[in-house]
C-alpha cells in the first residue's frame, strides 16, 4: 500500500507537544538565545516529569515489551516515525532547548544499536530516575571530524585490573556538559583500542558522570542553537570497568564491525535530526506568512507561475521543499521501524534537509527584509539555528558521498 | 498509516509497463524522434496494457477503479521509456477520465464505452492555450450561453491527435468558470490547423484548434446543465505529468550514472569524481523527494483530503523545477556526449523543458 496518513497516536501526540512548544519553549526562546550557557530548567523538569515513564528521550524507541506476547498483526511499528513527529514539532518550538531534553540522546541511542541486553539494563535505566538525565555520543576530536577514522582517543586494556585506560580530546559533544556535571549521565565516547587497524579498531566506549580521569574542559559559544551545550571533553589516564566497551573487545574478530555499528546508529538518527531542522524551516515558512499576511500579502495557490509575484514563488518553493524534504524523511524512519535497510533513504533525508532548511530560513529573513534581521522576531535566530542541520550528525557532504556510492554500488575505496 | 510499498497489483502492474517502456517505447524512442512519428502498433501494445481500462469501472466498459496513486505509477513508468510514447497512449484518457469524473450518467454510458471496449483511438482534450499568462482557471476561450446550447470561441494549442479525433472534451471559460464540452468531430465551427512543431516531443501529433462559434448542444456540456467542478480534472492533470516528469528523470539519472560508471577520466572514472557523484546524489535525492510530493498528491486526491489541490500543485510546482534541473545535469555529465543525438540525454533534456507547460496533455 501507498499511504499517508499519520497514525492515530501521532496525531494526538503532536497536538500535546505543540502546547508544549507554544508555552514551554517559545516565550523564553530569545532568552535563552541570548544567554547562552543558561540552563532551560524549567523546560528540563517539565518534560522530565512528562516523560519518565514513557521512556521518551533517548532517540531509540523502545522495543516491545515481553518476547511471550503476541505481536499485534494490525499495528506495524511506528517507534521512528513518532520520534520524528516529536523531534520536529520540539525544533519547531526552539531546537536549541529540544537539544538539552533529558533523556539518551544519542548516547542512549548508540547503547540501544550496538549493546547487549545487560548493558542496555545496567545504562539505560537512569534516565527514568528521578532527577532529569542526559546522554551524548562523543566521536569529533580536534583533528578528526568527518574522517573518523583518524580518530586518535585510545583505550588500553589494563589487563591487571581488567580496566579500559582512556586517553584523548573530543569537542563538539552535544549535551556533554549536561551528561558528565549536570546529571549522572555518560557519554558513549569513540576510541580506538588498535591505532594500527583504522576503522577495525574503533569501538564505542560509555564514560559515565564521575569517571576519574574526565574533564569537560570547554564550553562552544556558537552561531545558535545556543541553549544547547557543546562540551570538550578530555580523557586523561580515565578508567572504565570492562564491560563499559560496546560490541567486541578483540580486534581480530571484528573487522569493521564496531564502526559499522556507528553508522547503524546513523542510520537510525539522520532522518530524526533532519526533522528537527525540519521544525525550524516550518516555524519560519509560518512566521513568514503570517508576517506577509499582516502586510496585506497572500499567497495564491493554483496560479501558473507566470501570473505570481516574486515572493509567491519564493513562499511556494519553499512549501514544495520543505515538503517533499519532510516526506523523504517520514519514508526513512518507517524503513526502520519495518526493519528495513535504510542507508540511502537516511542520508537523502539529511543531504535534503540540510539544503532546504538553510535555504527555507535564509530566505524568510530576506523577504522579510529589515523585520527579518532584526532581533524582534525569531526570523533571524532560525537561521542561524537552522545552518547547524546542514553540519551535524554527518554533513550535507559526507551525506552526499553515502548517497552517492549507494546508488552507484560504490564502496568507501572507489569513491572517496 | 504511512506505507510506501504499493500492493501486489500495482507492482504487477508496473513491471508489466516496465517491460513495455523498456523493450518499446524506449527502444523506439531516439527513431520516433527524428521521424516526428510513433509507428501505429506500438501506441496499440501499449494501450493492451489495459492501464486506462483496468481505472473504469465495468457499468462504462472497463474492468476496475481509478485510483490516482495507481496512475502516478503508470505514467511514471510510461514516461521513463519515452515522453511522446507515453503521452500518445494515454491520450484517450484525456476524453474518458473526465467523463468519469464529471459527467453525467447519460454522457458516461455514451461515451466512454466506445473509448474502452476496442482498440486504440484518437481521442482527446483541448486545454492549452497560445498565451504566456496561460492559466488553465482563467481561459482565453469563451463559452456563451445561447438559445439551447452554448457556442465556443478562441484558440487552443498543443491538442494531441485533433486531426484524427472522433471527439474531444475542449475546455472553454464560461462565466469566469473553466467547463468542458464534448465536441464532436465533425461540429461546424471546429477547425483543425497545422501539426505543431515543438521543442520537444517530436513523436507526437500535437495540433492548433480553432474555435469560431462553434455551436454545442446542451447535453454536451461536460456534467450537464450545471455543468461542473474542473479542480478534480485539473489536479489529477498535474499529478499525471509530476509523475511523469519523475519518470523521464528517472531514466535521466539511470543513463548519466551508468555513462559515469564507464567512462574513464585522469585514470579514473568519471563517477569516482565527487564532483559528478555528488551531482548524481543530488539528482537521485531530488527525484525521490518529488516522487513522494506526487504520490502524497494523489493518495489524498483519492481519499478526498482537504489540501489535495493544492498539493497537487506544490507536486506540480516542483517536478517541473526537477525535471529540468536532473535532465540538465544527465547532459552535462554525458558531456559533449550528452549533446549529441546518439545518446537520448539530450532528448530528455528538450522533452523535460515541456513539463512546466503540458498541463492538460495527459490526466490520471
Amino acid at each position: 500500500m501507498i499511504e499517508f496518513e499519520a497514525p492515530k497516536p501521532i496525531a494526538q501526540q503532536s497536538v500535546a507537544l505543540t502546547t508544549v512548544a507554544e508555552n514551554m519553549m517559545r516565550p523564553v526562546s530569545r532568552y535563552f538565545d541570548e544567554h547562552e550557557h543558561e540552563i532551560p530548567w524549567d523546560y528540563i523538569n517539565f518534560m522530565h516529569l512528562a516523560m519518565r515513564s514513557t521512556g521518551a528521550g533517548s532517540l531509540a524507541p523502545k522495543e516491545s515489551k515481553k518476547s511471550g506476547d503476541e505481536p499485534k498483526k494490525d499495528r506495524p511499528p511506528i517507534g521512528y516515525q513518532s520520534l520524528a513527529f516529536m523531534l520536529e514539532t520540539l525544533a519547531w518550538g526552539d531546537v536549541g532547548m529540544y537539544l538539552v531534553t533529558p533523556g539518551g540522546g544519542l548516547g542512549a541511542a548508540a547503547v540501544e544499536a550496538t549493546g547487549t541486553p545487560e548493558q542496555k539494563q545496567k545504562f539505560l535505566a537512569r534516565f527514568a530516575a528521578e532527577r532529569p538525565t542526559f546522554g551524548a555520543m562523543a566521536m569529533t576530536e580536534p583533528g578528526a571530524g568527518s574522517d573518523t577514522s583518524a580518530i586518535r582517543t585510545t583505550a588500553v586494556l589494563d589487563k591487571r585490573t581488567n580496566e579500559w585506560i582512556l586517553n584523548g580530546e573530543k569537542i563538539f559533544v552535544t549535551a556533554g556538559h549536561k551528561s558528565l556535571c549536570e546529571s549522572n549521565g555518560f557519554v558513549v565516547v569513540w576510541a580506538t583500542i588498535d591505532p594500527t587497524a583504522g576503522r577495525a579498531g574503533m569501538r564505542p566506549f560509555v564514560v559515565e558522570a564521575g569517571t576519574p580521569g574526565v574533564q569537560v574542559t570547554k564550553l562552544e559559544h556558537k552561531m545558535g542553537i545556543r541553549a544547547s551545550d557543546t562540551a570538550s571533553i578530555c580523557m586523561q589516564d580515565a578508567r572504565l570497568p570492562f564491560e563499559n566497551i560496546l560490541g567486541s573487545s578483540s580486534v581480530e574478530e571484528a573487522t569493521t564491525k564496531g564502526f559499522k555499528g556507528a553508522m547503524a546508529t546513523f542510520d537510525a538518527t539522520r532522518p530524526l535530526v533532519a526533522a528537527t531542522g525540519l521544525g525550524v524551516a516550518r516555524a519560519s515558512l509560518e512566521l513568514l506568512k503570517e508576517l506577509l499576511a499582516q502586510q496585506g500579502v497572500t499567497i495564491r495557490y493554483g496560479l501558473p507561475r507566470q501570473k505570481l509575484t516574486s515572493i509567491e514563488r519564493d513562499v511556494i518553493d519553499m512549501e514544495v521543499m520543505l515538503r517533499s524534504a519532510w516526506l523523504l524523511i517520514i519514508k526513512a524512519v518507517w524503513m526502520a521501524d519495518n526493519r528495513k535497510h535504510n542507508p540511502l533513504e537516511a542520508s537523502m533525508s539529511k543531504v535534503r534537509a540540510g539544503d532546504v532548511v538553510t535555504k527555507i530560513t535564509q530566505k524568510a529573513v530576506e523577504i522579510m527584509g529589515p523585520l527579518g534581521y532584526t532581533r524582534d522576531s525569531l526570523l533571524e535566530k532560525w537561521f542561524r539555528d537552522a545552518k547547524i542541520t546542514d553540519i551535524y550528525e554527518g554533513t550535507g557532504q559526507i551525506n552526499r558521498l553515502i548517497v552517492a556510492r549507494n546508488i552507484l554500488g560504490y564502496t568507501g575505496r572507489d569513491l572517496r | 498509516m504511512y506505507a510506501f510499498e504499493p500492493t501486489e497489483e500495482q507492482k504487477m502492474l508496473v513491471e508489466t509497463i516496465n517491460r513495455y517502456a523498456s523493450t518499446g517505447l524506449r527502444a523506439k524512442a531516439h527513431e520516433a524522434d527524428e521521424a516526428a512519428e510513433l509507428p501505429g502498433s506500438l501506441i496499440e501494445k501499449g494501450w493492451e496494457l489495459g492501464y486506462l481500462q483496468a481505472s473504469i469501472p465495468e457499468v462504462y466498459g472497463g474492468f476496475g477503479e481509478r485510483s490516482v496513486v495507481t496512475g502516478a505509477l503508470a505514467a511514471e513508468e510510461l514516461a521513463w521509456g519515452d515522453l511522446a510514447g507515453a503521452l500518445a497512449v494515454m491520450a484517450p484518457g484525456l476524453f474518458a477520465t473526465p467523463l468519469l469524473l464529471a459527467g453525467t450518467e447519460e454522457q458516461k454510458v455514451r461515451y466512454i464505452p466506445p473509448v474502452i471496449e476496442a482498440e486504440w483511438q484518437p481521442y482527446t482534450a483541448a486545454l492549452l492555450e497560445p498565451f504566456f499568462d496561460f492559466d488553465p482557471n482563467e481561459l482565453h476561450s469563451q463559452a456563451v450561453e445561447v438559445d439551447g446550447g452554448y457556442t465556443l470561441s478562441g484558440e487552443k494549442s498543443f491538442v494531441p491527435y485533433a486531426a484524427e479525433a472522433e471527439a474531444m472534451i475542449v475546455y472553454a471559460n464560461l462565466g469566469g468558470k473553466t467547463q468542458g464540452f464534448i465536441v464532436p468531430r465533425d461540429t461546424p465551427g471546429l477547425e483543425i490547423g497545422g501539426r505543431q512543431k515543438l521543442m520537444g516531443v517530436n513523436a507526437l501529433p500535437l495540433y492548433k484548434v480553432m474555435l469560431k462559434e462553434a455551436r454545442i448542444p446542451l447535453e454536451n456540456r461536460l456534467g450537464g446543465v450545471d455543468g461542473h467542478d474542473f479542480s478534480p480534472i485539473l489536479d489529477a492533470a498535474r499529478i499525471a505529468i509530476s509523475a511523469m516528469a519523475v519518470g523521464i528523470s528517472r531514466a535521466a539519472l539511470e543513463y548519466s550514472r551508468d555513462y559515469a560508471k564507464e567512462r574513464e577520466v585522469f585514470g579514473v572514472k568519471v563517477a569516482q569524481k565527487q564532483a559528478i557523484a555528488f551531482m548524481l546524489a543530488e539528482m537521485a535525492t531530488e527525484i525521490e523527494a518529488i516522487r513522494l510530493l506526487t504520490w502524497e498528491a494523489a493518495w489524498m486526491l483519492d481519499n478526498g483530503k482537504e489540501d489535495a489541490s493544492k498539493n497537487a500543485y506544490l507536486a506540480f510546482t516542483g517536478a517541473m523545477d526537477m525535471a529540468m534541473m536532473v535532465t540538465d545535469r544527465a547532459v552535462q555529465i554525458l558531456g559533449g556526449h550528452g549533446y549529441i543525438r546518439e545518446h537520448p540525454v539530450e532528448m530528455w533534456m528538450r522533452n523535460a523543458r515541456g513539463i512546466a507547460t503540458f498541463t492538460g496533455l495527459v490526466i490520471v
